[in-house]
């Protein structure tokens, strides 16, 4: 019975959080323009995105205080970039074990989210960080070809657990 | 019809009682009309009929030979029974017993109504005894309960709770045949109506010490088969049982007697182990509930099954809920082992459980970067915080290694970790009761924890600062882990955090810190932080020349200063060490030695106003407000008004605003006669001109503080220090003078331009108005104060001119004093301010009134004020105003309904949402009008009103969802920012709707929201895509 619910990596290693973006005189101005930054995308991915992935895949199987993608280090600031000017978004993740099954997914919601997310004016690039899974290169073209993300998207099972994962909470 | 009924009365003289009784019978149990039962049952109890005679009229039905008519008779025998019980004599009760008891045996038909006839004799009070004993005997043997009917068997268990409550004696002669009689009976039973009663037969039976016997474990199985309780309760259930009922009523059972517990545990266990969620948190529950009663002897077979469950759903923790019940029950297993005695030769099992605990939990502790370090804190520090003992004995082993880590690890991350873990050890320790006499758990660790946080606190990283803060928080507060040179160590470490510049987050926690350490070490902050504090000030900030403006770096530390004084200002020795550095900071700004800001002396009089709440409960403290510091501030105040060349903030309308609030403290205070005696003092100044009570008094003599002249605005405007001071006493304090300073106020009021000397005025005299007893003379005041307004409102000067301006907002404070008060000429004034709401010139101020009306003015007219203000006045007014505005906005010209739409908005900004939410229906075409009106601050209030609305009860609004959603999403590309957000927090709040209703609008809204996506604003940005993301989900697949 108590091996059913096991979890696989039940004590997982944890990454700090940085915190709330602190609000800034300019984000009151009205007349100001702000920039669509590396830190706002991080935020897309991050707050909203906590990862109930892992609740799939019983790593962790806490819904009511789940970790989040920074606290398990899949994503990193510094590994978001976006250039607002010519409408361009990378994100690289780092799947949490070089042969963890899920890195398509998780790959997969991100992109969902992003397109969800940003300005159609955007071209959005997700990929893992070179050197850190197995099929690497398979996984990246999966996530590049907009036509197999589309397909993806059709199958109703996978969109499902895509959704699930980018629920707010359960 | 009529013409028998007016001979009823004789017949039944002639006749007689018996006969009239006999037809009855006959109509009841012939006739089939039950309603003579009731009818015989009066006449019972006026003592026309006896019970006697009914019997011997009911002879014939009860010997029928065809059982519905005997069931009849007992139906009716019954029923006038269950009417008139309480007047049965105690033969009567005998025989009918007999009777029933004998009808036991008849024919199934017979039974619900013998029963029903049986229970009403159990209530009776003139049972005899012995009867219990074989009404029981009889419901035993001759009647199987689980297959009567519901109601049935509702009977059965409700004669069995009467008799519990009035044969207790005879009942437990019977022994354990009582429990097994009831075992029988509930044994299959699943109503939950019954299981409530039969829950409540079983914890008498435990509670009251019934005998058990060899039926323990039955009596345990036949309860414990409900357990964990699984109960939906159909929807519109008439009975209103929940699940919650039957839960805390079956787990009052389970838990009521240790002999429960061989069979208990074994089966908390294995529900432990399921992987129901509501099973797990109802078994810690129970176990929380019954190791309260247990103790070593019942546990000692389970302890480490037990440990190991809870153990595990801390760690893996589904839910916060499941946690924190098992770190109760944790706490529960220690409390309870922790009280056993122990023998001389048996093992210390306290001992031996918490090795257990630790031996699981300590190596968690030593890696601070994993995710179980923290359950594991969590349950040590549950177990510690249940019993001295166990305290000493955790600490014994998880302080030093906690220290040892802390050492051991470099990472400012992991130290932070193992600092923020040993803080809540602290804590714990300190909610466990400590021994008399006996030292802390902690005493002999005392040294090296402070150096620990000395160490923390000399750290570069600011989040180990923060740590290091909330610990020494934690160790000061602690009994006898502080003291000597540590504590002055201490007291620099803060003073440093408050004087050099830290991040944000740190300075806070040092100013808490501080405050929360203040009190217990006075002396300490007194020596140290003080003198450190003062110095710095008088350097650094007054001592800069005057010419150039302080940098912003300067003007920081200020404030740090500022706000750290009235921190730590929490016992009176203090109060006056802190309280002259501000009032030497107010005194150099008003001789302009230094420039300071203006917004900081508003700073300097907010902190001394936090000073002086802070210190309302002391008498010492109030003692030297009133002495001291309101003369001191107000003779700053007059020299600053009567000396023209100086520009001193102190003639600036936001630092007196910001004045107001001291006064009004200080004057709110508990002690009434040093208020009263200031107040009068300050009366005599401003009435009189009498100034001999401020000190270094350099004020014209005589001098008329409330006389408007041409210009002298900077004198006028003292009357709101007045006001702070008269408007917040007491209502029981008498003013002397009151009349003629209510008459100077009105004139002042009426008669000054200058806005804020009219405004401070008005408000003064809204405020002893508030107060003043209601009667002719209230009356009187009131009128001649209205004739004057109404006349300088309708003069025939162009309307919108200064003098029409200062009697309106005359007229608006009135109107909100005596609305507060409930006084009965609060509704024409409100009509008249209606009026005022098409004015042109006034329309605006009237609208934006409202808000005034219906929210709590920061300096007057307020609870803290002692204002008198009725309950639910707003819900009053809104139900008063609200059809009127309605109507005036539909029957108005189309550019006078935003002042409608403004004053509405506002009411329902102010009003509880449970008042709102009946109301939306009738009110929700307006708030549509509203969220299309051009005024932006009405789109805007509206839409705020909207919002937590649709988070509420969206289903009013799906007829109008329509309408309502293109005009949000028109909203998303308004010109103002905070609209723009708001619409889209509307929009977002919208999905919660059913999702048949609001699928419709999917890709309509989809579209629409992919533009706020590109706002150049990002706080806009992260509403659109919260919205959005929330839209894409309706209806996908894994919502």
């Amino acid at each position: 019975m108590a091996e059913g619910t096991r979890l696989e990596n039940a004590n997982p290693l944890i990454y700090q959080r940085s915190g709330e973006r602190q609000l800034t005189a300019e984000d009151e101005d009205e007349d100001f323009v702000d920039p669509i930054d590396d830190r706002e995308i991080f935020d897309i991915d991050l707050n909203f995105f906590f990862l109930n992935i892992l609740h799939l895949i019983r790593s962790i199987n806490d819904p009511e205080h789940p970790l989040s993608l920074e606290e398990l280090n899949v994503v990193e600031q510094m590994r978001v970039h976006v250039n607002d000017n010519e409408s361009t978004v990378s994100v690289e993740f780092t799947p949490t074990i070089p042969h963890c099954s899920m890195a398509t997914l998780i790959g997969l919601s991100i992109k969902v989210k992003l397109l969800r997310s940003l300005p159609d004016r955007f071209k959005i690039d997700v990929h893992i960080s070179p050197g850190t899974h197995a099929s690497e290169q398979a996984v990246n073209k999966q996530l590049a070809d907009k036509e197999r993300v589309a397909a993806a998207l059709e199958n109703t099972h996978l969109l499902e657990v895509v959704n699930q994962c980018l629920s707010a909470r359960v | 019809m009529c013409d028998l009924r007016s001979k009823a009365p004789r017949m039944h003289a002639m006749a007689g009682d018996g006969l009239e009784l006999l037809s009855l019978v006959e109509e009841f149990v012939v006739g089939q009309q039950d309603s003579k039962a009731e009818d015989i049952a009066t006449g019972v109890t006026t003592g026309q009929f006896t019970i006697l005679k009914l019997v011997e009229g009911l002879g014939s039905a009860l010997t029928s030979c065809e059982p519905r008519t005997r069931g009849r008779g007992v139906q009716l025998l019954s029923s006038v029974i269950q009417q008139c019980y309480a007047n049965l004599q105690e033969e009567e009760v005998q025989v009918l017993t007999k009777f029933y008891e004998n009808r036991l045996k008849d024919h199934y038909i017979i039974t619900p109504h013998v029963l029903q006839g049986l229970k009403s004799l159990t209530m009776s009070t003139a049972l005899p005894s012995g009867l219990a004993v074989s009404i029981l005997g009889s419901l035993f043997q001759d009647i199987h309960v689980q297959s009567l009917m519901q109601a049935e068997r509702f009977c059965v268990y409700s004669i069995l709770l009467n008799l519990m409550d009035s044969c207790e004696e005879e009942l437990k002669g019977l022994g354990a045949n009582f429990v097994f009689g009831f075992i029988q009976a509930v044994d299959g039973e699943k109503d939950p109506r019954n299981l409530l009663l039969s829950f409540q037969i079983a914890q008498n039976i435990i509670n009251r010490k019934y005998e058990l016997g060899t039926f323990t474990e039955e009596l345990f199985e036949v309860t414990s088969c409900y357990f964990p309780i699984d109960f939906n309760p159909p929807p519109n259930d008439p009975h209103g049982i929940t699940q919650k009922d039957l839960v805390l009523s079956l787990r009052a059972v389970l838990s009521g007697t240790p002999q429960f517990a061989e069979f208990l545990l074994p089966l908390l266990i294995e529900k432990l182990d399921s992987d129901i969620q509501s099973a797990k948190l109802d078994a810690l529950q129970t176990l929380t509930a019954c190791v309260a009663s247990y103790g070593h002897k019942e546990l000692k077979e389970f302890l480490p099954s037990l440990w190991s469950s809870i153990r595990r759903e801390v760690f893996q923790t589904a839910s916060e809920k499941v946690e924190s019940a098992g770190l109760s029950a944790l706490h529960g297993l220690t409390a309870c082992l922790s009280r056993s005695v122990l023998t001389c030769d048996s093992e210390d099992s306290l001992e031996t459980f918490l090795n257990l605990i630790v031996k699981d939990c300590q190596h968690h502790l030593c890696e601070p970067d994993l995710k179980l370090v923290w359950p594991s804190a969590k349950l040590l520090q549950a177990a510690a915080s249940s019993s001295f003992r166990a305290s000493c004995t955790i600490s014994r082993v998880v302080v030093p290694l906690l220290l040892e880590q802390y050492n051991n690890h470099v990472q400012s991350t992991q130290r932070r970790t193992l600092l923020e873990v040993l803080q809540k050890f602290i804590h714990s320790a300190k909610r466990s009761p400590v021994e008399e006499g006996g030292e802390s758990s902690l005493a002999e660790y005392r040294q090296s924890l402070c150096s620990v946080v000395f160490c923390a606190l000399s750290d570069s990283s600011s989040a180990l600062q923060t740590s290091g803060l909330r610990t020494l928080m934690a160790i000061g507060n602690h009994p006898g882990l502080l003291f000597g040179t540590d504590i002055e160590l201490a007291v620099d470490h803060l003073s440093k955090f408050i004087l050099e510049d830290v991040d944000h987050e740190t300075s806070l926690v040092a100013m808490e810190a501080s405050g929360s350490l203040a009190c217990l070490h006075t002396t300490a902050f007194c020596s140290r932080m003080v003198p450190a504090l003062k110095e710095k000030i008088i350097s650094d900030c007054l001592g800069g020349s005057g010419e150039t403006p302080p940098a912003k770096s300067q003007q920081a530390l200020f404030l740090r200063i500022v706000r750290a004084l009235a921190a730590i200002s929490t016992h009176p020795n203090l109060v006056r060490e802190t309280v002259p550095i501000l009032l030497q900071v107010l005194s150099a700004s008003h001789t302009g030695n230094v420039q300071i800001r203006q917004e900081d002396v508003v700073s300097v009089c907010q902190n001394l106003q936090c000073i002086v709440e802070l210190a309302q409960g002391s008498e010492e403290s109030a003692c030297y407000f009133h002495e001291t510091v309101i003369p001191y501030v107000l003779g700053l105040s007059l020299q600053a008004a009567f000396h023209k060349r100086t520009l001193s903030p102190l003639r600036d309308e936001k630092v007196l605003s910001a004045l107001v609030p001291v006064f009004s403290a200080a004057s709110g205070c508990s002690q009434h006669m040093l208020a009263a005696q200031t107040a009068s003092q300050i009366l005599m100044l401003f009435l009189v001109g009498d100034a001999t009570f401020l000190p270094e008094n350099n004020v014209p003599q005589n001098v008329n503080l409330l006389k408007s002249y041409s210009d002298n605005s900077a004198q006028t405007q003292l009357v709101c220090l007045l006001m702070g001071c008269v408007c917040s006493l007491p209502i029981n304090v008498e003013l002397p003078m009151l009349d003629q300073l209510l008459t100077e106020l009105e004139e002042l009021s009426c008669t000054c331009p200058h806005p804020f000397t009219y405004t401070s005025a008005a408000k003064c005299f809204a405020g002893l108005v508030n107060k003043y007893p209601s009667g002719q003379k209230l009356d009187q005041l009131l009128e001649n104060t209205l004739t004057r307004i109404d006349t300088i409102l309708t003069s025939t000067e162009p309307s919108g001119s200064s003098n029409q301006k200062q009697a309106f907002t005359f007229l608006l404070w009135l109107t909100k004093a005596l609305l507060l008060r409930y006084h009965p000429l609060s509704a024409p004034l409100t009509d008249k301010l209606l009026c005022l709401l098409v004015d042109p010139s006034l329309g605006t101020l009237a609208a934006d009134g409202f808000a005034l009306l219906m929210n709590d003015p920061p300096d007057v007219l307020n609870k803290a004020c002692h204002a008198d203000v009725r309950m639910m006045y707003r819900q009053r007014f809104f139900t008063e105003t609200a059809p009127k505005l309605v109507q005036g906005f539909n029957s108005s010209p189309k550019e006078m309904k935003s002042s409608y739409l403004k004053a509405l908005s506002h009411i329902l900004n102010c009003l509880p949402k449970q008042v709102l939410i009946s109301e939306l229906p009738s009110l929700l075409p307006l708030l549509l009008e509203g969220v299309s009106c051009p005024d932006s601050e009405v789109q805007f209030s509206t839409l705020s009103c909207l919002h937590p609305l649709l988070l509420d009860t969206p289903q009013v609004l799906t007829l109008h969802l329509e309408t309502l959603i293109t005009k949000l999403l028109g909203l998303t590309s308004s010109a103002a920012m905070k609209i723009r957000i708001m619409s889209l927090r509307c929009l977002h709040a919208l999905t919660q709707l059913p999702l048949h209703v609001i699928l419709p609008f999917r890709s309509k809204t989809l579209r629409a929201l992919a533009v706020p996506l590109d706002d150049k604003k990002r706080l806009v940005r992260k509403e659109a895509v919260l919205a959005r993301g929330e839209w894409f989900l309706l209806g996908g697949p894994g919502k």
